[in-house]
């Protein structure tokens, strides 16, 4: 087994943001619950502010944490609104299964 | 010392990124997203973004989540129903090739994608608020005017769906 590193190479923040950017997928497709759906997208979004901020280090602008910036204001927009939907859905229909959900009428 | 702290917080966010992905209850679930954006911020500050791991721990794993729990307390939802096990057999067949994919996957990264620059604390400081503000308020100006219209949609949008009987 080769001994640990002392320094961190570039690629491992990508291959770490790729890492939790597959398990959000994952989730997203495995899971039925529509709010722990909606949580993996939050853990997608995370994933790629990880890959914005470690490229802002690498090419020493910070633009990537203004990026990072929207993408975090564009996911509590999201949040507001999805959540409300969600609180709209269960008046509706007393049910979080997403397979329950499948069609727009009642 | 940057080697320590990167294997460690990373170790923690998959974990808490695999915990919230197995986990039936949605509480859970949203304890370990907490986990995951609390040691994202970390690594963050490793990577010299002293403001945005600020605003991650205050606006992500504060408010969104905050908000997340609200619901799931609201709701009042029970854990998923397990459904019954039906086939052992595409497990049994999916766990060793899912195995090896990754296995070659590791092998091919390991050896041809180029490690890249050395990232190392201290290094690039730029990430400071002073830094953040000069360029949000010239050059980004715009975007972040248009981002005020997107939070007052979003507001107007919560409340036409929370108000009446759609």
């Amino acid at each position: 087994m080769p001994p640990i590193p002392t320094v961190v190479p570039m690629s491992w923040y990508l291959i770490l943001s790729a890492i939790l950017f597959t398990l959000g997928a994952a989730g997203f497709l495995l899971r039925r619950n529509i709010i722990t759906v909606f949580m993996c997208i939050e853990l997608m979004l995370n994933a790629v502010n990880l890959t914005f901020v470690a490229f802002s280090h690498q090419l020493k602008q910070v633009d990537g944490h203004i990026f990072t910036f929207f993408v975090m204001v564009v996911a509590a927009a999201e949040a507001a609104v999805g959540l409300a939907i969600i609180l709209t859905v269960f008046k509706n229909r007393q049910t979080l299964e997403i397979d329950e959900i499948s069609s727009m009428k009642l | 010392m940057d080697a320590i702290l990167f294997l460690t917080f990373a170790a923690i966010a998959v974990a808490c990124a695999i915990n919230l992905v197995l986990q039936t209850h949605p509480i859970s679930s949203a304890l370990s997203l907490v986990g995951v954006m609390t040691s994202l911020a970390v690594l963050y500050l490793l990577l010299g973004g002293s403001f945005i791991a600020a605003v991650q721990v205050i606006v992500y794993a504060g408010a969104i989540m905050v908000l997340f729990i609200f619901v799931i307390m609201l709701l009042n939802t029970q854990g998923e129903r397990t459904q019954p096990k039906k086939n052992v057999l595409p497990i049994a067949i999916a766990l060793p090739l899912l195995f090896s994919l990754i296995g070659v996957l590791a092998a091919i990264v390991a050896t041809q994608v180029p490690a890249g620059e050395i990232v190392k604390f201290g290094t690039f400081s730029g990430g400071d608020p002073l830094t953040f503000g000069r360029a949000m308020f010239t050059r980004y100006l715009l975007p972040f005017e248009v981002t005020s219209v997107l939070i007052l949609i979003a507001i107007v949008g919560a409340v036409v769906l929370a108000k009446k009987e759609i």
